[in-house]
């Protein structure tokens, strides 16, 4: 099947064989969308990928976000979800001091971390492991978090590419929000157009070739 | 119902005025769109789903959905004045209602999904407008919904029923008068607003009911199209 | 995250002190601008302005109505401007806020004090009927600089404006016929635009990204060689050099400026 743009209450196929995968559901024998998005069909699943909406956090995704609180026992990170996400004291690599919060992390500080639980509470983080902290320098951009699946690319090919090729170091959050670093801010600015390029035009075919052909102007 | 009524702008009375319909208008919404019946044009802009606040007003259970219709002081002859007024209050709870029955709203508890409406150019039909291009703007923005709506508004001029009434017609005095009779229906037809105000006979009534659903049809193939043209515009970028 | 974040704020602030934007401008240079005109039919005069991303719609109404006590023989102006939710997260729905008030007044202040509308020229009858002119601003998106995409809305607007016919004798603006005769104004155009200090430097139409990091700001209206209306917003301080450097910027920018506008101003 080539892949199709659908509107929410199209009907996608009909038949009693297709089965609802996400983002469908399936009514009498009619396969309907629920979203605006990329209808895809492999072995009779029937599924449509978002082109736009808000992030789903998952456990195990790493994030970033902004510190928007402080509290005795740790900081309110938002990370552009409704529920509230936590970084306890005890998810931070090394000890801190009770009286210390502030100087490891304060308000307005951007971190990058990992989901490690989810309740009704709220969205449990953690900085324990390597990669994970305070982000000292760069830019921040943020795109929507449909697209970071296309901006990685399959195993990591196409952020590698864009490293490669700017010389970067680049961390995507799955919220949508992403860090670069580099030497130089035009190097940083060619990785964040290559992204947004990405972000904009994630679904066409050929879209190495498009990056590659990009990069070879930009240069 | 005569064939030779005569229209001040020279439609048939099944006619809708010409339609424009565009996606992504708000570079700065999660979703939005423009949707226009001949001079009368709406656009929208949505913005969530996204933390509730006050938080007291949260809905622990579902999502809440908020509309807010305004209109542009220069976009009737007589200026309004700025600021809100007891008739954007009703409409905006009425286009709150008009499109909570398709939105997944159950998805987002606590979170609220913001739609604001503007009228930049007024010639009747406003809400119909409005309803139009807010249902394009939250496909756009990706919420979740059973099905798109459609908004249309028949009238009755005296004892003859027209679809899409221009403010012309809306002060028709002969005969009966005029009836304003604004509908909204999913794809499906299910109705998910309606108003009347004028006199109107029960049977003529389901008769309008039928026109609207034949007009609604057409509307929603538009705003099908826009969307998708504005998905492959993307691509071709 | 609403706020651009501190960090890309310390590459923005690095980058302009070596004279270079993330969007490849000067820090003296506009976005791109475009306008169309007669964009809302039913207001006397209209324009849609767009600097870059940036988007206003301005329209310009008339009505009758008494002179105000001191200039019995001249015409009114109100100018209203309303940042609507529509256009930013940031902007909630409620009765206009600060923002909102003095973008409003800084428009007004702009097209007053520059004498850009020949009120006397509106009178109907000394001390009892005069024209009103109405100029209701909108922005449509935020990307930064509301208010110079609102000064040259408003200009603009005013320059296709048409009086409505009056039927004296029935004492009734007749809305409903074409009217071709324009607004009485004179032929200096004044522009306003509004100069911010980021760090130690000079910014023109800042991004929203680039606006957030504004220290202070200067916007001035004038014309050539003329200033009629200035005001400093916003909390920092600026030495008298820095002044002196602002008026020489606004001079240049109206320059190019004024090639840009030329041709929708006819």
């Amino acid at each position: 099947m080539t892949r199709q743009i659908v509107i929410p209450g199209e009907v996608i196929f009909a038949g009693e064989d297709y089965l609802p995968g996400e983002g469908t559901e399936k009514r009498k024998n009619e396969i309907i969308s629920l979203i605006y998005g990329l209808a895809e069909e492999s072995g009779k699943l029937v599924k449509v990928i978002p082109l736009s909406g808000v992030y789903h956090p998952r456990r195990g995704n790493v994030v970033i976000g902004q510190v928007e609180n402080v509290t005795f026992n740790g900081w309110v990170i938002d990370i552009d979800t409704a529920q509230t996400a936590f970084l306890p004291l005890m998810e931070v690599p090394r000890y801190v001091n009770k009286e210390g919060l502030e100087e490891v992390m304060d308000i307005g500080d951007m971190v990058v971390a990992k989901i490690f639980g989810m309740s009704k509470r709220g969205i449990d983080l953690t900085i324990k492991l390597r990669g994970l902290g305070k982000i000292n320098e760069g830019i921040i951009l943020k795109i929507n978090s449909n697209k970071v699946p296309r901006v990685i690319g399959k195993e990591g090919s196409m952020i590698n590419l864009i490293k490669e090729n700017t010389n970067c170091n680049i961390t995507v959050g799955q919220n949508g929000i992403i860090w670069i670093k580099g030497d130089k801010v035009e190097d940083e600015l060619l990785a964040k157009k290559i992204i947004l390029f990405i972000a904009e035009k994630s679904f066409i075919s050929g879209l190495t070739d498009e990056i590659k052909k990009l990069i070879e102007k930009e240069k | 119902m005569t064939k030779e009524f005569q229209r001040s702008d020279g439609r048939k009375i099944d006619e809708l005025r010409p339609i424009t319909a565009k996606v992504g208008v708000v570079p700065n919404a999660d979703g939005s769109a423009m949707f226009a019946f001949g001079d009368t044009i709406a656009i929208a802009a949505v913005y969530g789903p996204k933390k509730m606040h006050p938080q007291h007003e949260q809905d622990p259970v579902k999502g809440t959905l908020r509309c807010t219709y305004n209109m542009l002081s220069f976009s009737v002859s007589d200026r309004i004045k700025p600021g809100i007024s007891r008739r954007s209050v009703e409409i905006s709870k009425i286009t709150e209602w008009a499109l909570e029955p398709i939105i997944m709203i159950d998805k987002y508890p606590n979170m609220v999904i913001d739609v604001h409406i503007n009228i930049i150019q007024a010639n009747a039909s406003t809400r119909c407008a409005g309803i139009n291009a807010a249902a394009m703007a939250l496909a756009h923005a990706g919420i979740p919904m059973r099905d798109l709506v459609s908004s249309v508004s028949i009238g009755k001029l005296d004892k003859q029923l027209v679809v899409d009434v221009s403010k012309h017609e809306e002060d028709w005095e002969e005969g009966e008068g005029a009836t304003d009779i604004p509908i909204t229906m999913t794809s499906k037809g299910e109705i998910t607003h309606m108003q009347l105000d004028g006199k109107i006979s029960i049977k003529q009534l389901k008769e309008a009911i039928e026109i609207a659903r034949e007009s609604t049809k057409k509307i929603y193939e538009i705003q099908k199209k826009a969307l998708k043209e504005f998905a492959e515009e993307e691509k071709n970028d | 995250m609403i706020e651009t974040s501190k960090l890309t704020g310390e590459r923005i602030k690095e980058y302009l002190s070596q004279g270079k934007r993330f969007d490849k401008r000067k820090l003296d240079e506009f976005r791109k601008i475009s306008i169309e005109t007669n964009i809302s039919k039913n207001a006397e005069g209209s324009a849609r302005v767009k600097i870059g991303k940036t988007e206003v719609l301005v329209g310009v109404k008339m009505d009758i109505g008494e002179p105000y006590p001191d200039s019995p023989n001249q015409g009114n102006l109100v100018v209203n401007a309303e940042l609507l939710p529509l256009s930013s997260p940031r902007f909630e729905n409620g009765p206009p806020k600060f923002p909102a008030i003095e973008l409003g007044r800084l428009v007004d202040r702009a097209v007053r004090e520059s004498k850009f509308i020949e009120f006397k020229k509106l009178c109907i009858k000394e001390r009892e009927k005069v024209w009103t002119v109405f100029i209701d601003v909108y922005s449509i998106n935020d990307d930064g600089n509301l208010f110079d995409a609102a000064s040259i809305g408003a200009i603009t607007a005013l320059k296709n404006a048409k009086i409505p016919k009056y039927d004296e004798k029935e004492e009734k603006i007749l809305r409903d016929e074409p009217s071709k005769e324009p607004l009485p104004l004179s032929k200096t155009i004044p522009i306003s635009i509004t100069i911010h200090k980021i760090g130690n430097n000079l910014v023109v139409d800042p991004t929203k990204e680039e606006e957030d990091l504004s220290e202070t700001r200067v916007t001035i209206g004038g014309s050539d060689d003329t200033i009629f209306s200035m005001q400093k917003g916003d909390s920092s301080s600026l030495s008298i050099e820095e002044i002196g450097n602002i008026l020489e910027t606004a001079k240049k920018i109206w320059k190019d400026l004024y090639k840009t506008l030329d041709k929708f101003l006819k």
